[in-house]
């Protein structure tokens, strides 16, 4: 888990750093300080496990396994992008690694994983479908009808919020009028497991036992895995909502270091075995940089393939 | 019926819409296990509300034709899930107007995840949906919105007129491999017509001129083809020799068989039960004039709803919505041109 959380970490500071120098142009929400979550979720997950994420999602993107190169090259729309330059950061898919699709619209990934997870069901597969989302997508209607359902038919479905403490530039208690989004799993009869989710440990002990409940059928879990948006909504959020003490004690809990500094304490981890890490990733990070930006943007011609399978009598 | 794509020749029945639909679903459902009818009050013993899906349930049991809460995002969104994950999910919002409640994984993911995916996705869903104008119904279980639909690139659109169009679309939008919005018309259910026995498909793209005429061409869709042929009857009389063009889909749209007809008959109408304004008639009135502007004897001439919400009592609807007299009345209009 460390390893994804440090090349997820890697990938997003090579990010900030080209769009800080004008090295580069693209959209990014950065997901900065979720890392621990998505380590998680890439650890507990099986390949075929389909995961749907957000625009928010690159650390649950490089957990799933999404080839970080064309990950890359899609984030900066280049037409060598695992979605050919369509996607963008936005709305990266890859179904083969269990990626199945990162929506844009918020909660709207709720009730697109119930569907997979229904697939699941009908076809008598033991995947799970996860739905990772933040605390904002709780109010709306798609998070309430989606885990209405999914509680409903028992479906082997897993919803993972990434509480980050704010939905764009509102904190979370002033949208919401329960304490946590965890006690909302009540009001549909399901368990609803709140944890430390900047702690890998931990969200990995909750996700395996919600994960174990939705592959034998016995339906669905509500995870609230509270953590902290370290870069704010969108790159370049001058944050001005957020107290300058909170944010400052926020990157002091960070989770990439925390973890770090768990491992190296139980002796999992050296210091010749960090710094090795660490310089994987950044290769990794480095070589996908390197190759995506000497790769073209997408011909104007593409913007027309794939609107439709067969293009037959279509609207120009 | 002058269309070849709907029969092989083979003997025809005398069924309802309803019967043809409910054929079309079985069938599907039959072929191919990945077929799956989501929506609400679908199962028996209601069968839907108009019994579309009346017996469904009983022959291929409840986890294929699966009742829902009334949850139109997740209904829609569960069944874009689970085509992304490879069935193919007919989902049912009741009546049109709830479409606006399902509209963001319609217009968002539906619609855009095999581009945005760059192939890899596609979502084979079926969404039916039925206008229950003309009943009473008011100004939210009334309307006609299926140009908001057709406004956007990666959804297809089918319309039938009559039952065996209506077995033919639905069977095709079932195993096309692209989201499909297929509008049924709740005034239509109980009309019959001929059908060709066993499994009968009739492709997307390809309108059926239901009328032969030499004067002037209806074109139209859905609903609206019964009161054009209507008029058309009506106008034999006064010696006017009126073509009527069925559209059937209107995305795609079969432009070709439009201007073939109106080039002969150089006059044209336009006619639908959705609003006139920015409706989809606007465009096939646009695609008239950039193609054939020279050899009209007639501007084009569009009749649809005015603008203005659908009132519940009788008197207000008619105020508001297109009838077989203000069609004749147009077809009238440009013949004296």
């Amino acid at each position: 888990m460390y390893g994804s959380m440090v090349l997820i970490r890697a990938c997003d500071e090579r990010l900030r750093r080209g769009l800080s120098a004008g090295e580069f142009a693209c959209t990014y929400w950065p997901a900065t300080g979720q890392e621990a979550i998505a380590a998680a979720l890439g650890e507990v997950l099986r390949t075929d496990d389909q995961l749907i994420t957000t625009y928010r999602g690159l650390h649950d993107q490089v957990a799933k396994g999404v080839p970080i190169g064309p990950l890359v090259a899609e984030i900066l729309t280049r037409s060598t992008g695992v979605n050919a330059g369509k996607g963008g950061a936005m709305h990266i898919s890859h179904p083969s690694s269990g990626l199945v699709l990162s929506t844009g619209i918020v909660g709207s990934g709720l009730p697109i994983a119930v569907g997979v997870g229904l697939a699941a069901q009908l076809r008598g597969t033991d995947q799970v479908s996860v739905a990772s989302f933040g605390d904002g997508a709780t109010g709306t209607g798609s998070f309430h009808e989606a885990v209405n359902l999914a509680a409903l038919w028992h479906l082997p479905v897993v919803f993972v919020c990434q509480d980050n403490r704010y939905a764009e530039m509102t904190p979370t208690a002033h949208a919401q009028p329960v304490d946590h989004v965890a006690d909302r799993a009540a009001g549909y009869g399901i368990p609803g497991v709140r944890v430390d989710g900047n702690d890998p440990d931990a969200v990995h002990g909750v996700l395996e036992v919600a994960v174990a409940r939705a592959r034998s059928g016995a339906g669905p879990t509500l995870l609230e895995c509270t953590t902290y948006r370290l870069w704010g909504h969108y790159f370049g959020d001058p944050m001005r909502y957020i107290p300058a003490e909170e944010l400052a004690a926020a990157r002091q809990a960070e989770p990439v270091a925390r973890y770090r500094a768990v491992l190296l304490a139980d002796g999992v981890l050296d210091e010749h075995g960090s710094d090795q890490v660490e310089r994987w990733a950044r290769d990794e990070v480095a070589a996908a940089f390197t190759a995506a930006l000497a790769d073209g943007l997408p011909p104007p011609e593409a913007a027309f393939v794939d609107v439709y399978g067969d293009p037959t009598g279509m609207p120009e | 019926m002058s269309d070849q794509a709907t029969s092989g020749g083979g003997p025809m029945v005398t069924r309802s819409m309803r019967e043809a639909l409910n054929l079309a679903l079985g069938q599907a459902l039959a072929a191919d296990p990945d077929v799956l009818l989501i929506g609400e009050d679908l199962a028996d013993p209601g069968g839907g509300i108009s019994q579309i899906t009346k017996g469904l349930s009983t022959r291929f049991g409840t986890d294929r034709v699966r009742d829902t809460p009334i949850s139109e995002a997740a209904i829609v969104g569960a069944a874009v899930g689970a085509a992304a994950a490879g069935l193919r999910p007919v989902a049912e919002l009741m009546i049109m107007d709830f479409v606006s409640i399902g509209l963001d994984q319609l217009v968002n993911h539906a619609a855009k995840a095999r581009f945005m995916s760059g192939g890899r996705l596609s979502i084979p869903v079926t969404l039916r949906t039925a206008v229950f104008g003309g009943i009473g119904s008011g100004a939210t279980h009334s309307q006609s919105l299926e140009a908001w639909l057709a406004h956007v690139p990666g959804l297809k659109v089918a319309i039938p007129s009559v039952p065996a169009d209506a077995q033919g679309l639905l069977t095709t939008c079932i195993f096309d491999d692209d989201p499909c919005v297929f509008v049924e018309n709740v005034a239509l259910y109980g009309s019959t017509g001929p059908v060709p026995e066993g499994d009968h498909r009739v492709p997307l793209g390809v309108a059926d001129v239901k009328r032969n005429g030499t004067d002037v061409t209806i074109v139209t869709y859905g609903r609206t083809v019964r009161d054009a042929l209507a008029a058309a009857e009506q106008l034999a009389e006064e010696q006017i020799d009126v073509e009527v063009v069925d559209l059937r889909s209107l995305v795609p749209f079969d432009a070709g068989t439009v201007l073939r007809s109106v080039a002969r008959t150089r006059r044209v109408v336009v006619a639908h039960h959705a609003t006139r304004f920015a409706g989809f008639g606007a465009e096939v009135a646009g695609v008239i004039n950039e193609e054939l502007f020279g050899e009209l004897e007639a501007p084009v001439r569009r009749v649809g709803a005015r603008f203005a919400p659908i009132g519940s009592a009788p008197t207000l609807e008619a105020s508001v919505m297109p009838s077989v007299a203000s069609l004749a009345e147009a077809v009238r209009d440009v013949v004296g041109h």
